[in-house]
């Protein structure tokens, strides 16, 4: 019985890890500062949110995927709706690739997700400077970009053994 | 050719509208809702402005428990990287003490002195001791340099405040929430402060640079900008008091570089100061 307990809890908190993952991140702006490398950053929600889109849209509901967003905005001083907007459009992508791919491949998805990162991003730094006169660096963005879609074949490792077997 | 067409707008309908067993949003709608969102917040529409205020009040707490840990394991790395320099430090604290001890007797002359001319110009030199208050969150954003604080409105804060850490100017707050408010550092993109350089009096623009460094723009005297140079608020467009200590120049980083006396990335506990008080 107690044995039985501890699998459910366990298998609860699995399922909820990205979750937890995602909300952690925005809450935080997940990144890594090593040394005086500040420029090593990366965007983890991308990745959760692409990553669970494709291979299991229910573990991360749109309408949580839309209030990260709003929280990432507000911890970041960002105008609100703008993050959510982002995410979502990454969903949008991912969403699209699920309904065209009948044999998945990491590769595949993988330019998927870049194409994805660098609309989001592209269209992010639009939205800040062109409407809200915000001035950005596109040095740091392009890092980041770049960071974040080799980052990606990692945590698709990793989340692969979260992820259910139906696609 | 019109069936790959046709596959695609049904793959693309699909992405937008379909909804599975667990969703309860469709995503086409929730895109719609955030471009609202954004049009209303570029409008700076006052209900959006509401909502805004208690979401901020909500999340800015909870991002400063979600931090909590990574913030503590900055401190400690930062802690023993400390104490294994102590032994050095020490020895140049000491060189600097005693420099500082010939220096300090100059310097209490002066300022009697200078206290004295004031009064005879009739400049007020009362100053308000300030609300200290600490940082709930430091987040070094991809496009703002922003720190958030424990005191809001009902603590007195307001819009256009000055932020010091130990005297020395860090940012101004531009955000005002009930119990937290958001300060923009001056090492944002978009801070341009108006300073002068001293020795020379030279009026200028100190602007921030994204990293943990200013720049100095629109100088005519840039062979004059040496290593010594300090520079401080001029108190021009009003926005900030005259005098207030910002960096100096570090040629090193880059050209007309300017190191500030804070690190910005290491604030706990900064000061909050009405400019009106000081420039009465």
């Amino acid at each position: 019985m107690a044995v039985e307990k501890k699998i459910n809890l366990k298998s609860k908190f699995l399922r909820y890890l990205p979750l937890i993952l995602l909300y952690f991140s925005v809450l935080n702006e997940f990144d890594i500062d090593v040394a005086n490398l500040n420029f090593l950053s990366f965007n983890l929600p991308f990745i959760i949110i692409f990553y669970w889109s494709l291979k299991d849209p229910d573990h991360i509901g749109t309408g949580l995927i839309f209030i990260s967003g709003i929280c990432n905005d507000v911890t970041l001083g960002y105008p609100i709706g703008l993050s959510s907007f982002i995410y979502l459009s990454i969903v949008v992508f991912a969403r699209y690739l699920r309904n065209i791919t009948l044999r998945p491949n990491i590769y595949k998805d993988s330019i998927v997700f870049l194409i994805a990162i660098l609309f989001a991003n592209s269209v992010n730094a639009s939205i800040l400077s062109f409407i809200f006169s915000i001035e950005i660096i596109f040095f740091e963005i392009l890092v980041n970009i770049t960071i974040t879609f080799f980052l990606y074949f990692l945590f698709a490792r990793m989340f692969k053994y979260l992820t259910p077997v139906s696609y | 050719m019109a069936s790959g067409r046709d596959d695609f707008i049904i793959a693309v309908r699909s992405a937008f509208l379909k909804k599975s067993n667990k969703q309860q949003f469709s995503l086409l709608a929730l895109i719609l809702f955030s471009i609202f969102l954004i049009f209303l917040s570029n409008l700076n529409f006052i209900g959006i402005n509401y909502i805004k205020i208690g979401v901020n009040e909500t999340v800015y707490r909870l991002s400063a428990l979600v931090s909590y840990p990574e913030k503590k394991i900055n401190k400690s790395i930062i802690f023993l990287s400390e104490y294994l320099n102590v032994y050095k430090e020490n020895k140049i604290l000491k060189d600097q003490i005693d420099k500082l001890n010939t220096k300090k007797l100059n310097y209490i002359f002066l300022e009697n002195e200078n206290k004295k001319l004031k009064e005879i110009v009739g400049e007020n030199t009362n100053s308000s001791e300030g609300i200290i208050s600490k940082v709930l969150i430091d987040k070094d954003g991809k496009f703002l340099k922003s720190i958030i604080l424990n005191k809001g409105s009902k603590d007195g804060i307001k819009k256009g405040m000055v932020v010091l850490e130990k005297n020395y100017l860090v940012g101004q707050v531009i955000e005002v929430n009930f119990t937290t408010s958001r300060a923009i550092l001056i090492s944002d993109l978009n801070s341009n402060i108006p300073v002068v350089i001293e020795p020379g009096s030279f009026q200028s623009i100190l602007s921030g640079t994204g990293k943990n460094y200013g720049k100095i723009k629109y100088s005519k005297n840039k062979l004059l900008l040496n290593e010594d140079t300090i520079v401080y608020t001029s108190g021009s467009g009003g926005n900030f008091r005259s005098g207030l200590p910002v960096g100096k120049i570090n040629n090193g980083i880059e050209e007309l570089a300017v190191e500030f006396f804070s690190d910005l990335s290491q604030l706990s506990y900064v000061k909050i100061q009405s400019i009106e008080e000081k420039m009465d």
